[in-house]
């Protein structure tokens, strides 16, 4: 039993490992293509800024999936902490372009403003309407958005109505909206799979058991939205060097929702999920928009929605389970594994024997023979230079 | 002062004009599995909720181990050593049972966010010991083997074993055990009291425990309080209490 135990803990070792790392891989792999594209024969201006554009929807995807997904927690402001770090960051961009002539520098310079400003703002945010939940978070940040982008508008320091105009970034600003995607992976996946990460977890799956397990809910609710807003606050700061003027139409409730569709589409507290559905739908309707012309126009939101109504059924239709289940990551995992390490799954033995297992231990339960030392396991302050000594309980306790 | 774990004295909460809870005065000695009993509404449920935070009592104070705990937050509450199960099942339901257990024993561990994040040394020990601690943990409680099962998914029973193993992570001085045996039949709530006595017995816990049911909580209570309408109805040894035709009547009726 314990070979068997030593087993499957290292495959479950490398699939985990496989599972980490496969975001990156997908933005990597994806991002590479068009770079080296880029490199060799040039890629047309539109293209590029199609790049730019869903790097920056993958950005805001992902952070707002950390409120929505991780936190359970459901923002309809989202736009809004775009909207300060767009507005905030291109403002003082405007004014380092006067100081400093390298672009590049005072791009990111902006983009950690706008960042820290929209993070600043996330807190705020987040103070009051700690208390609210559900519904009521919902609408409370609803009108945050709202307030923000009206404020903006009527502000003549950031160009009023006519928004605010902005310098252009060159063609290579996907590369840096890339590079960002990146670092957003980056702070999310490590604190998703953090003690952190696994406390925000607890809060959304149940707040009562998580506060009696002596969780810090404020602590991490704020911790949430700060890192959300701030990285919202950095794709509007992208987004402002894409396009100028920055206007405030841009920031309405719609792109607050649009960012929503993203997540939802792409499966709740699922990064990869958020990568691809924001991937294709800003895909969608950068297509929809630059296709249809004219008269046509009008056809776009018709035709995108019928895709949203058919990628909601297609994620969620029982019907179609079983098509699911053939072309999902999990079971390409899977075969992927099965084809090159030429050993397969088999779930169905492996689960009888676990089965097994369980029944064998049920009856165990009254011989459990040692003493176990409580304090061993529980009481010694987890000391960050101590040298770890392994499973030495749990060695105890299998003997 | 005193040597008891846990002390209350004249805990009471009302709402509005309701005495939800009155003069409730526990003493429970380290080491003691301790039965608190009642009809429906008796107010046990409501007892806990204020030695766990969840209700601050409208008059009253609470001690454990000689240090006043009375109007402190739940979060505050469990650090100190408090730990409770609920009465319907609150798993974290959609996290693998090692994370359950691994929220639980969190607070134990101190790696910042931003260590945690950068990916520091800190980050990789502090998850090695975490998870070293919960498997075995998860051991004691024969669920090791299920770890990676999402804890929805998990039979009944073991979800109530699990929900212990998560408070006991918490590394508590005095477990609260909420209707332990809702739900189970005679065999599984058998299984179940034996697990507690094991709890007490390996783990050098004192048990607080409720529980409808007088002829299960006679099998392995030292003592046993008896509410009836917020107030304290009968106190002292099993055998004395559940003699007590106080008891009898409260909980069948006259004649």
């Amino acid at each position: 039993m314990v070979i068997k135990m030593a087993n499957s803990k290292t495959s479950e070792k490398k699939n985990n490992h496989l599972k980490y790392y496969f975001n990156y891989l997908l933005v990597g792999v994806f991002f590479l293509i068009f770079f080296i594209l880029d490199m060799t024969m040039g890629l047309r201006t539109s293209t590029t800024q199609l790049l730019t554009k869903i790097a920056y929807s993958i950005i805001l995807a992902t952070s707002l999936n950390m409120i929505v997904g991780f936190l359970g927690e459901l923002s309809l402001g989202h736009a809004g902490f775009m909207c300060v770090g767009a507005y905030i960051g291109c403002f003082c961009a405007n004014f380092l372009h006067t100081v400093i002539p390298s672009p590049l520098i005072v791009l990111i310079i902006a983009m950690m403003i706008g960042g820290l400003v929209a993070a600043l703002f996330g807190f705020l945010i987040g103070l009051p309407t700690l208390r609210l939940k559900g519904d009521y978070l919902a609408i409370a940040t609803l009108a945050f958005g709202e307030i923000v982008r009206t404020i903006f508008k009527n502000l003549s320091a950031f160009g009023g109505a006519q928004g605010l105009p902005t310098k252009r970034y060159d063609k290579s600003l996907y590369i840096i909206a890339f590079l960002i995607v990146f670092i957003t992976l980056f702070v999310i996946q490590n604190l998703k799979r953090s003690k952190h990460g696994r406390a925000i977890e607890a809060i959304r799956d149940n707040e009562i058991a998580a506060r009696a397990m002596g969780i810090n809910i404020t602590y991490y609710k704020l911790i949430v939205f700060i890192i959300a807003a701030g990285f919202a606050g950095i794709a509007g700061v992208i987004y402002g060097h894409l396009v100028t003027p920055v206007a405030n139409t841009f920031f309405s409730f719609n792109y607050s929702i649009e960012i929503l569709v993203m997540v939802v589409l792409g499966g709740m507290g699922s990064i990869t999920g958020s990568i691809i559905a924001s991937t294709l739908l800003t895909f969608i309707n950068v297509q929809l928009t630059t296709q249809l012309s004219g008269d046509m126009a009008a056809l776009k939101y018709l035709i995108y929605a019928l895709i949203l109504i058919a990628m909601v059924l297609w994620n969620n239709a029982p019907a179609l389970s079983n098509v699911r289940e053939k072309v999902s990551l999990h079971h390409l995992l899977a075969w992927f594994n099965g084809k090159f390490s030429s050993k397969k799954p088999e779930k169905d033995s492996q689960t009888a024997v676990e089965n097994a297992v369980y029944l064998k231990e049920e009856a165990d339960w009254k011989k459990i023979p040692t003493k176990i030392p409580m304090d061993s396991i529980l009481s010694t302050d987890i000391k960050p230079d101590r040298t770890t000594e392994a499973d030495k309980p749990e060695k105890s306790s299998k003997q | 002062m005193s040597n008891y774990l846990l002390e209350t004295k004249n805990l009471s909460i009302s709402f509005g004009g309701l005495k939800a809870a009155q003069d409730v005065n526990l003493k429970i000695q380290k080491n003691e599995l301790y039965g608190l009993i009642g009809p429906n509404g008796a107010g046990k449920t409501t007892v806990f909720n204020m030695l766990t935070g969840v209700y601050r009592p409208t008059s009253g104070e609470f001690f454990l181990d000689g240090e006043n705990l009375t109007g402190k937050s739940a979060i505050e509450i469990n650090r100190r050593g408090i730990a409770r199960t609920f009465q319907n099942i609150r798993l974290f339901s959609n996290m693998s049972v090692i994370d359950n257990v691994h929220v639980g024993l969190s607070n134990q561990s101190k790696c910042s966010i931003f260590a945690s994040v950068f990916r520091f040394p800190s980050y990789y020990k502090t998850e090695k010991d975490l998870r070293e601690r919960a498997r075995a943990l998860l051991d004691v409680f024969g669920l090791d083997e299920e770890r990676r099962t999402v804890a929805s998914n998990l039979p009944y029973g073991k979800q109530r074993k699990l929900e212990i193993a998560r408070a006991l992570a918490t590394h508590p001085k005095l477990l609260l055990l909420d209707e332990p045996a809702a739900g189970m039949n005679p065999q599984e709530t058998a299984e179940l009291m034996e697990n507690i006595r094991f709890i007490r017995d390996h783990f050098d816990m004192t048990v607080l425990l409720i529980e409808h049911d007088m002829s299960l909580v006679g099998g392995i209570c030292d003592e046993l309080t008896v509410l009836n309408f917020g107030t304290t109805l009968a106190q002292g040894s099993v055998s004395d209490v559940l003699h007590n035709p106080e008891v009898i009547r409260a909980y069948l009726g006259d004649e």
